[in-house]
């Protein structure tokens, strides 16, 4: 049982699932033993703060600290709140979700019913994209099972606590990823984002007390709770606690997930773990952490991958899963892909994301097909300006949608350039 | 009082509002779409930013971060920007990102000239485009006679939905798509179902939504002449703003009270004027001859006919509840107390006086719209509201809100924040309880909907009373009464609302009775009443219990004692059963008739005055609420059409009557009727007089952009026609003078600098939303009364059915049960052919199907069958109003057989399928 | 009345339906909020969401069809247009973008003769992009159906789709 790598280590290098024989053979539901009935949930709350875990479903915000704003004991009668597994994963090149959900579905409902449990809520669902078939199926199973050994249902094993966790598989829209339109989606309607405050903490799920977290963030809860605060903070090689799945897509020899030490640096993830860029393509820039975070270029390898450092470098380490341009690739290309993705992904619901984005595409569609103009690039820049600022829409869809744009205008100015005259190498021969 | 500081100079502002609306309320343009003064916020639109800065440094370094006004609080200290580029550039971007998709086709667009989003083009200083793709284009959809749809120009700003669902409890329309795909329709195309679908011609803004039958028949706004009004669509009394073109009324917007409308009509009330341009109205005096036919007189001839007609001879007059106390008042002057029916029957009258002389007596307050939407525990009885006081009953379909405003106040969330109150309180709702003999328009929202014949609703209402006196009952859940009492007692603010239409003197008992019991429990209810016309208070007002009814007239007119008799705008074909009708019109008395539109009881007259309508004349009303309102002509009567009182008037003149002697204007009969009626004394608050100048010079009627009046001639002459005087008003027909803080009653439209569309209404308001500047408009006549109700009253007995026979119980419609309304384009193709509704066992046993034909009580009426499980057994629902059941009467016992020979009436094909309109 | 109504209209939802959707309705607080459920699992059942089926549904969960088609078409796997036997969902986000999607789409689309949001004559195929599959480190990859291919060739997409079709 590898301690330093608790996410992965009921992996299999086939990918084969693991069901719950296997599962507790390894040392699974320890973590539930441990806290239901045992801990108070104040208690197990204490731990998670200490232990300093960050969410992972992008944003990174302290996963206690955002525990510690639902109204706990008397301030909320019991059952009235939710727990929501964001399972939606469909931000454009991550894929780290889709391999602890299909690898090992136990861990998620573990971690899932030691968080419901510090919080105190009796019903949590697990949301996820409507294509994730497999992964929904394995989890139906695993609660199944679950019900079986009364890890779920009444009186769980033989304390006062219940919980139920329901699957909710979407029928599509990348914008459900986002918490609030993730709720909204959950009650039925339109999955318009809503705004905060309130935050779904206070009002949430049919206007009750709810928290919304990650796959990967709710897979360390049990670890966490079941080892210590202190453990987990060993994990890491930075400040930001715990292990992190990254991963890597794009031209290198070995494009992957890995579970590595938090803020392992990139070029190790990079170089180690994928493989180095494959034969024949050299590095131009990369992605940190999926379609919404700001380019960076070779300089930036040294940096170790975690919130802060990757933060102060102008970007973000979003989901940590590495979307590599090669200079082979036209950046122009590169980011019409993500602006059209964005623009047709976005919700409607306001204005510069709506029209803001497809007029973007449109421009780097001018662009890419040389009916681009000089204009064009102060229409780019004064676009992202214009989307580009959390608190400019209404969620941060669109925000994020600039990010590679605004990074690849400063980072790969020329490519622009070349293409306005006409004259892009990459796309000159017809390719990419 | 909060101060924030914006561009550096520092202002106090309303706690608990959001920046946006402050803004506005300060004078200070700030752009916005989505936010909407009587809906709230979103921030969907982000039209309204701003930059606000965390600190003093923060300011001076520059820093700051675009906030939307519409979604910030104004805090203590708050420091913003509206001025500074950053803010500026933002606005633009975001106009010229909602024109990408726009089509610009302003020329053609009914919103052009008055459209929220040219003005708020104007007012970023969006100019150059520099979007070179293609546009998205949208199918269009019919939605209806009185809707057009051009999906093309919308900008999604989530307003119409939300209005047409969140506010108004429609259905039928919703958000489809997403992305820039977005559309705003319904599932498949087809007539909107909503009964104030109307107010999105107000509440889009731009041209989405367009009133249709102006679209056929089009002016823009700076081209209408108006004047304020008061719709006679029935008794609430909402003030409206009537557009005039070349003689022909053009449209109906709302025009703004904080204690009647709000910003909102109903459709009939939008829709419903149409009548004034109608092809039956009359122009021209007629005079019947000997061979029967009318002859057109001039209107010398016409006053010397009725002069002769009254002179020394027994006259009687049935006066008209829809019609101006004024006109009312000296009919009543002419023909003398004793004489004087004021147009009601029997029943009516007892209906309406019974209204009146509670709400007089009740220690209840009489609800405005406002403390209506305030109420937290309601109760009905016997009234559907939405078809027979509609502006009320979206009143009360607000105050269901306020569980979730109180929610809301809990985490500290102000009412403005309302997609946020929304999802915290989902499906939870303030108590509501309707009692009525079949469903309502309102069930959606009611926590009980009980369907009771009209006595058992009396009956339910007297036993809410008791078990809120006796203190025991409340509580009992056992009981419909136990758990309404209970509701009632933990309400702060319990509204109890009944009314006429029903038919039923005891529901109005049985009310009162209720919010009297409130009353004793230390509660301060409130309560309200539905009268069935626009002026039907001020009648009871004005004649009281003890004057002849209709019936009383009739057996005068059946003795022979009355030689002549006049009828003042009043159809008593429609109103009252044929048997009657012909009794008061076919005997030897002659008749004469006062009216605007030809009709059957106008058909009967030996001599016809052609009468203006509510757009030509003005008058005094008094609304449900006892609110005495004035409503001005929007234009003048062409040919030889008068306002009532004018022909009474001169009518007197001409026999030298001594009450007329010292009457020369109007205000003259208003000061005359407020002086010899008490319980009018307060009527000539209801507007200023003729004298009054606003700042010296009188209002126009006319925006100051109203062009081409000689053109308009042209074919006449090219010079331009002096403009006739009004010397009846401080109105002018002209645009010539100042429409800018006059009192409230003498708004004749909204137009500021910057501001064409009607959201300019912010700069005639006190705050955002709140009252006129120069007043809220009309004069209560009823204030709270101290005493309640003095006899104690026993309920009815409870209703049971006799095998083979069916008490008519009144369904009401919003179009179709209201007389001119329903011969308004658009309208008249939403009235349904007259119905009766029954319980589908009953049909069964019958033998009768939906769409068969039944008759009643063999021979009184033969109507289409529709089944409604909701009907009260033994009960039987009528179309009021409606072809074919003039001569039924609520409350009256029936046989029914099924109908041989019965051809189902035809359906209504609408005239027009278009979609997309063009003007 | 919407119970006369509804009863006129579940008849078109099978019982099978109706009790998948009964189901659902069980874990949340009220009926409509299963919306996006029903639509799934209608679809599953038929294929794709008709008009009458969004009647149907919606009478059945207390709520108006235009609402219910509000939300029906907001989500891009609800299909409110008949679609093929197995529908084709080939990403074309970033990863998969990088490493030749659009030459997949284009191989498909000789293949199958069909453009994104269409569907074969033989009705075996409907063809749809589809965001980031999440399995990026397979790029490129599709689906079609329930079932994902990764590291797809072009030279693959023959064997993948049955090899039918010709246009
Ligand atoms: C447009 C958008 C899409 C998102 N998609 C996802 C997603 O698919 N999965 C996810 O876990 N978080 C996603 N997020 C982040 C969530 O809003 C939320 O922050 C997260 O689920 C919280 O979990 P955590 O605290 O465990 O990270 C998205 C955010 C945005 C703005
Ligand atoms: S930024 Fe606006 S339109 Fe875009 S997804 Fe978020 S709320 Fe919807
Ligand atoms: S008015 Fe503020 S965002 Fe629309």
């Amino acid at each position: 049982m590898s301690l330093d790598r608790p996410l992965t280590r009921n992996v299999r290098a086939d990918r084969s699932p693991t069901d719950m024989a296997a599962y507790e053979a390894n040392g699974g539901y320890q973590g539930l033993k441990a806290a239901v009935g045992k801990l108070s949930p104040a208690d197990c709350l204490e731990i998670l703060k200490d232990s300093n875990l960050r969410g992972r479903g992008g944003a990174g915000f302290p996963t206690g600290m955002k525990w510690s704003f639902v109204p706990m004991g008397d301030k909320c009668s019991p059952g009235d709140k939710y727990l929501i597994c964001n399972a939606d994963e469909m931000e454009p090149g991550t894929f780290k979700d889709r391999l602890l959900l299909e690898c090992d579905p136990h861990q998620l409902i573990e971690g899932m019913i030691v968080a419901a449990y510090t919080l105190q809520a009796n019903v949590a669902y697990i949301f996820i994209r409507a294509e994730y078939f497999k992964a929904a199926a394995l989890l139906r199973e695993a609660i199944a099972a679950c019900h079986q050994k009364n890890y779920l249902g009444n009186n769980i094993l033989g304390s006062d606590y219940s919980l139920e966790i329901h699957i909710h598989a979407s029928a599509g829209r990348y914008i459900c990823g986002e918490e609030t339109a993730l709720i909204s989606s959950l009650e039925g309607k339109r999955a318009n984002p809503r705004a905060k405050p309130p935050f779904p903490q206070v009002s949430g799920l049919w206007g009750r007390p709810t928290i919304v977290n990650n796959v990967e963030t709710l897979c360390n809860v049990h670890h966490i709770i079941e080892r210590g605060a202190d453990w987990f903070k060993s994990l890491g090689l930075t400040e930001d606690a715990g292990t992190k799945m990254y991963g890597v897509s794009g031209r290198v020899k070995r494009p992957g997930c890995w579970e590595l030490p938090m803020g392992t640096p990139v070029r190790e993830i990079l170089e180690e773990y994928a493989g180095g860029m494959a034969d024949g393509y050299s590095l131009k820039g990369f992605l940190p952490g999926g379609g919404s975070t700001d380019f960076l270029v070779g300089e930036h390898l040294d940096l170790a991958m975690d919130y802060e450092t990757i933060g102060k470098a102008g970007s973000r380490m979003g989901t940590g899963t590495m979307i590599i341009l090669d200079d082979k690739t036209c950046p122009v290309g590169f980011v019409k892909n993500l602006i059209e993705f964005f623009a047709r992904e976005s919700c409607g619901f306001c204005t510069p994301c709506r029209d803001g984005l497809p007029w973007s595409a449109q421009v780097l569609d001018d662009i890419q097909h040389g009916r681009g103009r000089d204009e064009d690039m102060d229409t780019l820049a004064r676009q992202v300006k214009f989307i580009g600022a959390i608190g400019n829409t209404h969620c941060a869809l669109a925000p994020g949608a600039m990010e590679p744009l605004q990074s690849a205008m400063k980072y790969f100015p020329e490519a622009f350039e070349q293409h306005i005259q006409g004259s892009c190498r990459h796309c000159s021969g017809g390719g990419h | 009082m909060p101060t924030i500081r914006i561009d550096g100079v520092e202002y106090e502002v309303q706690a608990g509002k959001n920046l946006l609306e402050s803004c506005l309320s300060l004078g200070l343009d700030l752009p916005y779409f989505c936010w909407h003064p009587a809906m709230g916020s979103i921030g969907a639109c982000r039209q309204c930013a701003v930059v606000q800065y965390q600190s003093e440094e923060d300011e001076q370094a520059g820093r700051g971060r675009i906030v939307m006004g519409c979604m910030t609080p104004v805090s203590d200290g708050a420091i913003f920007s509206l001025d500074g580029d950053r803010a500026r550039e933002f606005r633009e971007a975001i106009v010229e990102s909602l024109m990408l998709n726009h089509p610009h086709d302003c020329p053609v667009c009914a919103e052009g000239g008055e459209c929220h989003l040219q003005d708020m083009t104007v007012m970023v200083g969006h100019r150059d485009r520099h979007y070179r793709g293609r546009k998205n284009t949208h199918r269009n959809q019919y939605l209806g006679p009185l809707l057009n749809h051009e999906m093309n120009r919308c900008i999604a700003c989530y307003r119409c939905t939300r209005y047409y669902r969140d506010y108004a409890g429609g259905t039928d329309l919703a958000a489809m798509a997403a992305h820039d795909h977005v559309y705003f329709g319904r599932h498949e195309e087809g007539i909107l179902e909503s009964e104030f679908a109307g107010n999105l011609v107000e509440v889009c803004p731009t041209g989405v939504f367009t009133d249709k039958t102006l679209v056929h028949d089009y002016t823009r706004k700076w081209d209408l002449q108006s004047a304020p009004s008061v719709c006679v669509g029935c008794g609430v009394g909402c003030n409206t703003l009537p557009g005039e073109r070349y003689g022909r009324l053009k449209r109906i917007h709302n025009r703004f009270n904080v204690e009647v409308n709000g910003y909102f009509l109903c459709d009939r009330g939008r829709f419903g004027g149409g009548f004034v341009n109608n092809q039956q109205r009359l122009d021209y005096p007629g005079l019947r001859g000997d061979d029967g036919r009318y002859n057109a007189v001039d209107h010398h001839q016409a006053l010397q006919h009725m002069a002769e007609a009254c002179r020394n001879a027994r006259v009687a007059a049935i006066g008209s509840p829809r019609t101006s106390i004024e006109a009312n008042f000296l009919l009543r002057q002419l023909v003398g107390t004793d004489n004087f029916c004021p147009g009601f029957t029997e029943l009516e009258q007892t209906l309406v006086n019974l209204a009146l002389e509670l709400q007089q007596q009740s220690s209840a307050v009489i609800a405005d719209i406002r403390s209506v939407e305030s109420a937290d525990a309601v109760l009905i009885l016997g009234e559907d509201l939405t078809n027979t006081a509609p502006r009320l009953a979206l009143a009360v379909r607000q105050s269901v809100r306020n569980k979730a405003y109180e929610m809301a106040a809990g985490l500290g969330l102000e009412t403005w924040q309302d997609a946020a109150i929304r999802n915290l309180a989902q499906d939870r709702r303030s108590p509501l309880f309707i009692a009525a003999s079949g469903d309502t328009r309102l069930d959606d929202v009611a926590e009980q909907h009980l369907s009771l014949a009209p006595q058992d609703v009396a009956r339910l209402g007297f036993e809410v009373a008791a078990a809120i006196r006796g203190g025991g009952g409340v509580g009992n859940s056992d009981t419909a009464a136990g758990r309404i009492a209970a509701a009632l007692m933990e309400a702060k603010r319990p509204l109890v609302i009944s009314g006429t239409s029903s038919g039923s003197p005891q529901a109005l008992q049985a009310a009162a009775a209720v919010a009297e019991a409130l009353a004793g429990a230390g509660h301060r209810p409130m309560l309200n009443f539905t009268v069935p016309e626009a002026n039907s208070l001020g009648q009871a007002m004005l004649t009281g219990s003890a004057a002849p009814s209709l019936e009383a007239i009739a057996e005068r007119c059946d003795r022979g004692e009355i030689d002549t008799l006049l009828v003042l705008e009043n159809d008593l074909y429609h109103r009252t059963p044929a048997a009657l009708a012909d009794r008061l019109l076919h005997s030897d008395s002659a008749i004469i008739a006062v009216d605007g539109l030809d009709n059957r009881t106008t058909s009967a007259a030996r001599l016809v005055l052609p009468a203006a309508n509510f757009a030509e004349t003005e008058g005094t009303l008094v609304s449900l609420e006892g609110r005495a309102q004035r409503h001005y002509p929007v234009f003048l009567p062409q040919g030889e059409r008068r306002p009532s009182w004018v022909w009474l008037l001169a009518c007197m003149k001409e026999l030298g009557h001594p009450t007329a002697t010292d009457l020369h204007q109007f205000d003259d009969i208003t000061r005359a009727c407020a002086a010899t009626v008490p319980a009018l004394a307060g009527i000539t608050g209801a507007a200023p007089d003729h004298h009054f100048l606003n700042v010296g010079v009188k209002i126009p009627r006319q925006p100051h952009r109203y062009s081409g009046r000689t053109a308009m001639r042209a074919d006449i002459s090219v010079h331009e026609p002096k403009q006739p005087e009004d010397e009846e008003s401080p109105l002018a027909f002209s645009m010539e003078g100042l429409n800018r803080w006059q009192p409230g009653a003498l708004l004749p439209f909204v137009w500021a600098p910057g501001w064409n569309s009607n959201q300019s209404l912010h700069r005639f308001q006190s705050e955002v939303g709140g009252p006129l500047r120069g007043g809220t408009a009309g004069m209560r006549l009823l204030g709270a009364g101290t005493t309640g109700p003095t006899a104690a009253i026993d309920p009815p007995p409870s209703f049971t059915p006799v095998e083979g026979r069916w008490q008519l119980v009144a369904r009401h419609r919003i179009f179709g049960s209201e007389e001119l309304s329903a011969l308004s384009p658009g309208i008249c193709e939403l009235v349904e052919p007259g119905f009766v509704e029954m319980r589908g066992a009953d049909a069964h046993g019958l033998g009768l199907t939906e769409g068969d034909g039944v008759e009643l009580d063999a021979g009184l009426a033969t109507l289409a069958v529709k089944i409604n499980d909701s009907i009260p057994p033994g009960c039987l629902g009528y179309a009021v109003g409606h072809a074919g059941t003039a001569n039924l009467a609520a409350g009256a016992s029936v046989s029914l057989a099924k109908a041989t020979n019965w051809q189902r009436p035809p359906q209504v094909i609408s005239t027009d399928r278009s979609g997309g309109g063009h003007v | 009345m919407t119970e006369t109504t509804s009863m006129q209209l579940v008849p078109t939802l099978s019982e099978e339906e109706l009790r998948l959707i009964d189901a659902e309705i069980a874990h949340v607080p009220y009926r409509s909020a299963v919306a996006i459920d029903a639509l799934k699992i209608v679809q599953q059942h038929r294929g794709w969401v008709s008009d009458e089926s969004i009647k149907a549904i919606a009478s059945y969960l207390d709520m108006s069809a235009d609402e219910l088609d509000g939300i029906a078409t907001f989500y891009n796997l609800i299909f409110r247009r008949p679609v093929g036997d197995k529908v084709i969902l080939l990403c074309n986000s970033i990863s998969c973008w990088i490493k030749g999607c659009d030459g997949l789409q284009q191989k498909i689309t000789e293949q199958l003769g069909v453009q994104f949001g269409e569907t074969t004559s033989d009705n075996r195929y409907t063809l749809l992009p589809v965001t980031c599959l999440g399995a990026c480190d397979k790029a490129p990859v599709m689906m079609v159906g329930e079932e994902l291919h990764e590291d797809v060739a072009e030279s693959s997409i023959v064997r993948i789709l049955g090899g039918s079709t010709e246009p």
